[in-house]
Protein backbone atom coordinates (compact mmCIF):
# COMPACT_ATOMS: atom_id res chain seq x y z
CA UNK A 1 0.00 0.00 0.00
CA UNK A 2 1.35 3.45 -0.89
CA UNK A 3 2.50 5.61 1.98
CA UNK A 4 -0.12 8.22 1.36
CA UNK A 5 -3.08 5.90 0.95
CA UNK A 6 -3.05 4.65 4.49
CA UNK A 7 -5.60 5.54 7.13
CA UNK A 8 -4.70 7.18 10.39
CA UNK A 9 -5.49 6.89 14.06
CA UNK A 10 -5.29 9.63 16.66
CA UNK A 11 -4.18 8.66 20.15
CA UNK A 12 -5.19 10.87 23.08
CA UNK A 13 -3.94 10.50 26.62
CA UNK A 14 -6.68 12.22 28.58
CA UNK A 15 -5.81 13.52 32.04
CA UNK A 16 -8.23 16.42 32.18
CA UNK A 17 -11.42 16.90 34.16
CA UNK A 18 -13.04 13.73 35.54
CA UNK A 19 -9.95 11.64 34.93
CA UNK A 20 -7.26 10.61 37.36
CA UNK A 21 -3.83 11.78 36.19
CA UNK A 22 -1.15 9.14 35.72
CA UNK A 23 1.78 9.46 38.04
CA UNK A 24 4.63 11.34 36.40
CA UNK A 25 6.93 8.42 35.80
CA UNK A 26 4.22 6.21 34.36
CA UNK A 27 3.06 9.02 32.08
CA UNK A 28 6.59 9.52 30.78
CA UNK A 29 7.13 5.81 30.26
CA UNK A 30 3.80 5.34 28.47
CA UNK A 31 4.31 8.31 26.16
CA UNK A 32 7.92 7.34 25.44
CA UNK A 33 6.82 3.82 24.59
CA UNK A 34 4.13 4.98 22.17
CA UNK A 35 6.49 7.42 20.47
CA UNK A 36 9.10 4.68 20.11
CA UNK A 37 6.44 2.59 18.38
CA UNK A 38 5.79 5.37 15.90
CA UNK A 39 2.55 6.84 17.25
CA UNK A 40 1.63 10.49 17.54
CA UNK A 41 -0.16 11.41 20.72
CA UNK A 42 -2.16 14.24 22.21
CA UNK A 43 -1.67 14.65 25.93
CA UNK A 44 -4.60 16.48 27.49
CA UNK A 45 -3.70 17.96 30.85
CA UNK A 46 -4.73 21.08 32.67
CA UNK A 47 -3.92 24.16 30.67
CA UNK A 48 -2.14 24.47 27.40
CA UNK A 49 -3.64 23.87 24.00
CA UNK A 50 -4.18 20.79 21.88
CA UNK A 51 -4.94 20.34 18.22
CA UNK A 52 -8.65 20.44 17.35
CA UNK A 53 -10.74 17.35 16.67
CA UNK A 54 -11.05 16.20 13.08
CA UNK A 55 -12.57 13.23 11.31
CA UNK A 56 -9.70 10.85 12.02
CA UNK A 57 -10.65 7.93 14.30
CA UNK A 58 -9.42 8.44 17.85
CA UNK A 59 -8.54 6.22 20.76
CA UNK A 60 -8.76 8.03 24.10
CA UNK A 61 -6.72 6.55 26.92
CA UNK A 62 -7.32 7.57 30.49
CA UNK A 63 -7.98 6.65 34.08
CA UNK A 64 -11.62 7.55 33.96
CA UNK A 65 -13.61 7.90 37.14
CA UNK A 66 -17.27 7.69 38.09
CA UNK A 67 -19.60 6.78 35.27
CA UNK A 68 -16.75 6.82 32.78
CA UNK A 69 -16.07 9.18 29.93
CA UNK A 70 -18.81 10.85 27.95
CA UNK A 71 -18.63 12.32 24.50
CA UNK A 72 -19.72 15.90 24.04
CA UNK A 73 -23.04 16.37 22.29
CA UNK A 74 -22.62 16.06 18.55
CA UNK A 75 -19.27 14.29 18.78
CA UNK A 76 -18.93 11.38 16.35
CA UNK A 77 -19.39 8.34 18.60
CA UNK A 78 -18.50 5.93 15.80
CA UNK A 79 -15.02 7.40 15.48
CA UNK A 80 -14.04 7.72 19.14
CA UNK A 81 -13.20 4.88 21.49
CA UNK A 82 -12.21 5.04 25.14
CA UNK A 83 -9.81 2.76 26.92
CA UNK A 84 -9.56 2.70 30.69
CA UNK A 85 -5.87 2.24 31.51
CA UNK A 86 -5.84 2.30 35.32
CA UNK A 87 -3.38 -0.31 36.51
CA UNK A 88 -2.22 -1.24 33.03
CA UNK A 89 1.56 -1.42 32.61
CA UNK A 90 3.13 0.42 29.66
CA UNK A 91 3.41 -2.64 27.48
CA UNK A 92 -0.30 -3.36 27.86
CA UNK A 93 -1.15 0.25 27.03
CA UNK A 94 1.04 -0.07 23.94
CA UNK A 95 -0.64 -3.36 23.13
CA UNK A 96 -4.09 -1.81 23.39
CA UNK A 97 -3.07 0.96 21.01
CA UNK A 98 -1.54 -1.52 18.58
CA UNK A 99 -4.73 -3.60 18.68
CA UNK A 100 -6.83 -0.56 17.86
CA UNK A 101 -4.47 0.37 15.02
CA UNK A 102 -4.73 -3.10 13.54
CA UNK A 103 -8.51 -3.12 13.84
CA UNK A 104 -8.79 0.27 12.13
CA UNK A 105 -6.27 -0.87 9.50
CA UNK A 106 -4.37 2.32 10.19
CA UNK A 107 -0.82 2.87 9.05
CA UNK A 108 1.77 0.62 10.66
CA UNK A 109 4.86 2.46 11.77
CA UNK A 110 8.50 1.51 11.81
CA UNK A 111 8.46 -0.48 8.60
CA UNK A 112 10.25 2.24 6.68
CA UNK A 113 12.98 4.63 7.77
CA UNK A 114 11.74 8.04 6.66
CA UNK A 115 14.78 9.04 4.64
CA UNK A 116 13.94 11.17 1.63
CA UNK A 117 14.75 14.56 0.12
CA UNK A 118 12.90 17.69 1.16
CA UNK A 119 13.09 20.62 -1.24
CA UNK A 120 13.72 24.14 0.02
CA UNK A 121 11.67 26.07 -2.52
CA UNK A 122 13.16 29.33 -1.32
CA UNK A 123 16.39 28.14 -2.96
CA UNK A 124 15.20 25.80 -5.70
CA UNK A 125 15.43 27.19 -9.24
CA UNK A 126 13.56 24.28 -10.80
CA UNK A 127 16.58 23.30 -12.88
CA UNK A 128 15.55 19.61 -12.80
CA UNK A 129 19.07 18.35 -12.18
CA UNK A 130 17.78 16.25 -9.27
CA UNK A 131 15.09 14.71 -11.45
CA UNK A 132 17.61 13.97 -14.18
CA UNK A 133 20.03 12.49 -11.69
CA UNK A 134 17.87 10.21 -9.58
CA UNK A 135 17.59 6.69 -10.94
CA UNK A 136 14.92 5.63 -8.49
CA UNK A 137 11.98 7.78 -9.51
CA UNK A 138 11.87 9.80 -6.30
CA UNK A 139 11.33 13.07 -8.15
CA UNK A 140 8.64 14.16 -10.57
CA UNK A 141 7.02 17.35 -11.73
CA UNK A 142 3.54 18.69 -11.14
CA UNK A 143 1.24 19.63 -14.02
CA UNK A 144 2.86 23.05 -14.22
CA UNK A 145 6.35 21.63 -14.43
CA UNK A 146 7.43 22.31 -10.87
CA UNK A 147 9.83 19.83 -9.35
CA UNK A 148 8.34 17.68 -6.57
CA UNK A 149 9.37 14.81 -4.37
CA UNK A 150 6.73 12.30 -5.39
CA UNK A 151 7.86 8.87 -4.20
CA UNK A 152 9.65 9.31 -0.90
CA UNK A 153 9.74 5.61 -0.21
CA UNK A 154 11.74 4.98 -3.39
CA UNK A 155 14.66 6.88 -1.90
CA UNK A 156 17.73 4.87 -0.88
CA UNK A 157 18.26 5.08 2.87
CA UNK A 158 21.22 7.24 3.91
CA UNK A 159 22.01 8.28 0.35
CA UNK A 160 22.21 12.08 -0.02
CA UNK A 161 23.61 11.99 -3.58
CA UNK A 162 20.94 14.17 -5.18
CA UNK A 163 21.64 16.93 -2.66
CA UNK A 164 25.22 16.95 -3.94
CA UNK A 165 24.16 17.62 -7.50
CA UNK A 166 21.85 20.49 -6.55
CA UNK A 167 23.66 23.70 -7.54
CA UNK A 168 21.67 25.73 -5.00
CA UNK A 169 21.92 23.44 -1.96
CA UNK A 170 18.14 23.33 -2.03
CA UNK A 171 17.80 19.64 -1.23
CA UNK A 172 17.68 18.67 2.42
CA UNK A 173 17.72 15.34 4.16
CA UNK A 174 16.59 16.29 7.68
CA UNK A 175 18.11 13.14 9.16
CA UNK A 176 21.52 13.73 7.60
CA UNK A 177 24.40 14.20 10.02
CA UNK A 178 25.62 17.63 8.95
CA UNK A 179 24.53 20.95 7.58
CA UNK A 180 23.42 22.36 5.31
CA UNK A 181 22.03 19.07 3.96
CA UNK A 182 20.29 18.47 7.30
CA UNK A 183 18.42 21.77 6.98
CA UNK A 184 20.87 24.02 8.75
CA UNK A 185 21.20 27.42 7.11
CA UNK A 186 23.19 27.53 3.90
CA UNK A 187 26.18 29.78 4.21
CA UNK A 188 28.14 31.25 1.36
CA UNK A 189 31.11 29.15 2.31
CA UNK A 190 28.95 26.03 2.02
CA UNK A 191 28.32 26.80 -1.59
CA UNK A 192 31.99 27.45 -2.17
CA UNK A 193 33.14 24.39 -0.34
CA UNK A 194 34.15 21.66 -2.68
CA UNK A 195 32.03 19.02 -1.00
CA UNK A 196 28.91 21.06 -1.58
CA UNK A 197 29.89 21.72 -5.15
CA UNK A 198 30.56 18.14 -6.00
CA UNK A 199 30.04 18.11 -9.67
CA UNK A 200 29.36 14.52 -10.40
CA UNK A 201 30.38 15.11 -13.98
CA UNK A 202 33.81 16.22 -12.89
CA UNK A 203 34.16 13.18 -10.70
CA UNK A 204 33.93 10.81 -13.56
CA UNK A 205 34.75 13.04 -16.47
CA UNK A 206 31.16 13.25 -17.65
CA UNK A 207 27.61 12.54 -16.63
CA UNK A 208 27.76 9.81 -14.03
CA UNK A 209 25.32 7.48 -15.70
CA UNK A 210 26.57 7.99 -19.19
CA UNK A 211 30.04 7.49 -17.80
CA UNK A 212 29.00 4.23 -16.24
CA UNK A 213 27.44 3.28 -19.53
CA UNK A 214 30.56 4.19 -21.49
CA UNK A 215 32.72 2.23 -19.13
CA UNK A 216 30.34 -0.64 -19.51
CA UNK A 217 30.52 -0.36 -23.29
CA UNK A 218 34.29 -0.21 -23.18
CA UNK A 219 34.24 -3.19 -20.91
CA UNK A 220 31.89 -5.04 -23.25
CA UNK A 221 34.20 -4.28 -26.11
CA UNK A 222 37.02 -5.73 -24.11
CA UNK A 223 34.92 -8.80 -23.32
CA UNK A 224 34.75 -9.62 -26.97
CA UNK A 225 38.49 -9.26 -27.28
CA UNK A 226 39.68 -10.50 -23.97
CA UNK A 227 36.66 -12.29 -22.54
CA UNK A 228 37.74 -10.86 -19.22
CA UNK A 229 34.57 -10.18 -17.27
CA UNK A 230 36.50 -9.63 -14.07
CA UNK A 231 38.23 -6.64 -15.60
CA UNK A 232 34.91 -5.02 -16.46
CA UNK A 233 33.57 -5.62 -13.00
CA UNK A 234 36.70 -4.17 -11.46
CA UNK A 235 36.36 -1.14 -13.67
CA UNK A 236 32.81 -0.51 -12.54
CA UNK A 237 33.65 -1.03 -8.91
CA UNK A 238 36.56 1.39 -9.13
CA UNK A 239 34.25 3.95 -10.60
CA UNK A 240 31.67 3.44 -7.87
CA UNK A 241 34.18 3.60 -5.05
CA UNK A 242 35.37 6.95 -6.38
CA UNK A 243 31.83 8.24 -6.39
CA UNK A 244 31.05 6.81 -2.97
CA UNK A 245 33.95 8.52 -1.28
CA UNK A 246 33.28 11.87 -2.91
CA UNK A 247 29.54 11.87 -2.56
CA UNK A 248 29.09 10.19 0.82
CA UNK A 249 27.00 7.50 -0.79
CA UNK A 250 26.61 4.27 1.18
CA UNK A 251 28.36 1.37 -0.56
CA UNK A 252 25.21 -0.73 -0.30
CA UNK A 253 23.37 1.82 -2.41
CA UNK A 254 26.04 1.75 -5.08
CA UNK A 255 26.23 -1.99 -5.06
CA UNK A 256 22.48 -2.19 -5.52
CA UNK A 257 22.58 -0.13 -8.70
CA UNK A 258 21.06 -2.02 -11.58
CA UNK A 259 22.94 -3.23 -14.62
CA UNK A 260 24.52 -0.63 -16.91
CA UNK A 261 21.76 -1.27 -19.45
CA UNK A 262 19.07 -0.66 -16.86
CA UNK A 263 20.92 2.42 -15.63
CA UNK A 264 20.94 3.68 -19.18
CA UNK A 265 17.22 3.07 -19.57
CA UNK A 266 16.34 4.76 -16.28
CA UNK A 267 18.67 7.67 -16.91
CA UNK A 268 17.05 8.26 -20.30
CA UNK A 269 13.62 8.08 -18.70
CA UNK A 270 14.58 10.56 -15.97
CA UNK A 271 16.13 12.89 -18.52
CA UNK A 272 12.97 12.77 -20.63
CA UNK A 273 10.84 13.59 -17.57
CA UNK A 274 13.08 16.52 -16.75
CA UNK A 275 12.99 17.83 -20.29
CA UNK A 276 9.22 17.51 -20.41
CA UNK A 277 8.93 19.41 -17.12
CA UNK A 278 11.23 22.17 -18.36
CA UNK A 279 9.20 22.38 -21.57
CA UNK A 280 6.00 22.65 -19.53
CA UNK A 281 7.51 25.55 -17.61
CA UNK A 282 8.38 27.38 -20.80
CA UNK A 283 4.96 26.93 -22.42
CA UNK B 1 -9.03 27.89 25.66
CA UNK B 2 -5.55 28.93 26.62
CA UNK B 3 -3.93 31.74 24.70
CA UNK B 4 -0.51 30.23 25.35
CA UNK B 5 1.27 28.79 22.32
CA UNK B 6 0.57 25.14 21.71
CA UNK B 7 3.49 22.75 22.00
CA UNK B 8 4.44 20.11 19.46
CA UNK B 9 7.28 17.75 20.33
CA UNK B 10 8.96 15.61 17.66
CA UNK B 11 10.75 12.55 18.97
CA UNK B 12 12.73 11.94 15.74
CA UNK B 13 12.18 8.27 16.48
CA UNK B 14 13.68 6.84 13.31
CA UNK B 15 17.10 8.46 13.44
CA UNK B 16 19.88 9.00 15.91
CA UNK B 17 20.53 12.62 15.01
CA UNK B 18 19.24 14.15 18.23
CA UNK B 19 20.87 13.45 21.57
CA UNK B 20 18.63 10.84 23.27
CA UNK B 21 19.34 12.39 26.67
CA UNK B 22 18.26 15.80 25.41
CA UNK B 23 15.07 14.39 23.92
CA UNK B 24 14.29 12.52 27.13
CA UNK B 25 14.94 15.58 29.27
CA UNK B 26 12.57 17.72 27.24
CA UNK B 27 9.86 15.08 27.06
CA UNK B 28 10.16 14.37 30.77
CA UNK B 29 9.76 18.04 31.58
CA UNK B 30 6.73 18.30 29.32
CA UNK B 31 5.18 15.25 30.98
CA UNK B 32 5.85 16.67 34.43
CA UNK B 33 4.46 20.08 33.57
CA UNK B 34 0.85 19.01 33.69
CA UNK B 35 0.02 20.99 30.58
CA UNK B 36 -1.41 19.72 27.34
CA UNK B 37 0.85 19.10 24.38
CA UNK B 38 1.16 17.18 21.16
CA UNK B 39 3.92 14.62 20.68
CA UNK B 40 4.75 12.90 17.42
CA UNK B 41 7.13 10.07 16.74
CA UNK B 42 8.67 11.53 13.63
CA UNK B 43 7.69 14.59 11.61
CA UNK B 44 9.60 13.28 8.60
CA UNK B 45 7.48 10.15 8.46
CA UNK B 46 4.28 12.17 8.85
CA UNK B 47 5.34 14.51 6.05
CA UNK B 48 6.07 11.61 3.71
CA UNK B 49 2.66 10.15 4.48
CA UNK B 50 0.97 13.54 4.14
CA UNK B 51 -0.56 12.69 7.49
CA UNK B 52 -3.68 14.80 8.06
CA UNK B 53 -2.52 15.27 11.65
CA UNK B 54 -0.06 17.85 10.34
CA UNK B 55 -2.99 20.03 9.35
CA UNK B 56 -4.60 19.88 12.76
CA UNK B 57 -1.29 20.28 14.59
CA UNK B 58 -0.78 23.65 13.00
CA UNK B 59 -4.38 24.81 13.22
CA UNK B 60 -5.60 27.21 15.80
CA UNK B 61 -2.88 29.61 16.71
CA UNK B 62 0.64 30.03 17.91
CA UNK B 63 2.77 26.93 18.16
CA UNK B 64 6.22 26.05 19.45
CA UNK B 65 7.68 23.05 17.67
CA UNK B 66 10.46 21.10 19.35
CA UNK B 67 12.29 19.46 16.48
CA UNK B 68 15.34 20.20 14.36
CA UNK B 69 16.36 22.98 11.99
CA UNK B 70 13.61 25.52 11.23
CA UNK B 71 14.37 25.35 7.48
CA UNK B 72 13.77 21.59 7.47
CA UNK B 73 10.64 21.86 9.61
CA UNK B 74 9.19 24.58 7.38
CA UNK B 75 9.52 22.52 4.21
CA UNK B 76 8.49 19.21 5.81
CA UNK B 77 5.14 20.76 6.66
CA UNK B 78 4.85 22.50 3.30
CA UNK B 79 5.62 19.26 1.45
CA UNK B 80 2.66 17.67 3.22
CA UNK B 81 0.35 20.50 2.18
CA UNK B 82 0.22 21.89 5.72
CA UNK B 83 2.26 25.08 5.54
CA UNK B 84 3.23 26.70 8.81
CA UNK B 85 2.26 30.27 9.53
CA UNK B 86 5.63 32.03 9.87
CA UNK B 87 4.17 34.66 12.18
CA UNK B 88 2.80 32.05 14.57
CA UNK B 89 5.54 29.43 14.64
CA UNK B 90 8.67 29.11 16.71
CA UNK B 91 10.92 26.12 16.17
CA UNK B 92 12.99 25.03 19.14
CA UNK B 93 15.93 23.36 17.46
CA UNK B 94 17.16 20.39 19.47
CA UNK B 95 20.06 19.97 17.04
CA UNK B 96 21.52 23.17 18.47
CA UNK B 97 19.81 24.05 21.73
CA UNK B 98 20.65 22.49 25.08
CA UNK B 99 17.72 20.89 26.91
CA UNK B 100 17.78 23.75 29.41
CA UNK B 101 17.60 26.34 26.66
CA UNK B 102 14.86 24.41 24.90
CA UNK B 103 12.82 24.14 28.09
CA UNK B 104 13.28 27.82 28.79
CA UNK B 105 11.75 28.63 25.41
CA UNK B 106 8.89 26.20 25.98
CA UNK B 107 8.12 27.70 29.37
CA UNK B 108 8.18 31.26 28.09
CA UNK B 109 4.78 32.78 27.39
CA UNK B 110 6.04 34.73 24.40
CA UNK B 111 6.54 33.41 20.90
CA UNK B 112 9.66 34.17 18.88
CA UNK B 113 8.84 33.30 15.28
CA UNK B 114 11.92 31.98 13.52
CA UNK B 115 10.95 30.21 10.30
CA UNK B 116 13.08 31.25 7.35
CA UNK B 117 11.34 34.01 5.38
CA UNK B 118 10.26 33.35 1.82
CA UNK B 119 7.61 31.26 0.17
CA UNK B 120 4.97 29.44 2.17
CA UNK B 121 4.29 26.78 -0.44
CA UNK B 122 6.36 25.35 -3.30
CA UNK B 123 4.33 26.92 -6.07
CA UNK B 124 4.16 30.38 -4.52
CA UNK B 125 5.95 33.11 -6.39
CA UNK B 126 9.11 34.31 -4.70
CA UNK B 127 8.22 36.46 -1.71
CA UNK B 128 10.08 39.49 -3.03
CA UNK B 129 12.75 39.13 -5.59
CA UNK B 130 14.64 42.12 -4.23
CA UNK B 131 14.83 40.59 -0.80
CA UNK B 132 18.20 39.05 0.00
CA UNK B 133 18.24 35.30 0.33
CA UNK B 134 17.80 34.21 3.96
CA UNK B 135 21.20 32.60 3.94
CA UNK B 136 22.97 35.63 2.54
Amino acid sequence: MALRDQTHLRIVLYEGAEAQPLDADRRFQAISRLLAQGYALTRVGHGGRTAPADDVPALVLGQFGGAGPRLAAGAPADRVRFRHIAGLPEDEIAGAVEGERAEKKAAAHGTWKPWFPVIDYDRCTNCMQCLSFCLFGVYGADHEGHIQVQSQDNCKTNCPACSRVCPEAAIMFPKYKAGPINGDLVKDEDLQREKMKVDISALLGGDIYSMLRMRSERAQSRFSKERDSDKALNERQKCLVKLASAGDIPPEVLMSLPSPEEIQRRAAEAKAKAEAALAAQRS
Amino acid sequence: MSSCPGILYCNCTYAQVLDPAAKAAVLRALCDSGQSFEAVADLCEMSARKDPALQRLTAGGDVKIVACHPRAVKWLFAAAGAPLDPARTEVVNLRDATPAAALERLAAADLRPNLPPGKALPADPAATSAEPHPSA
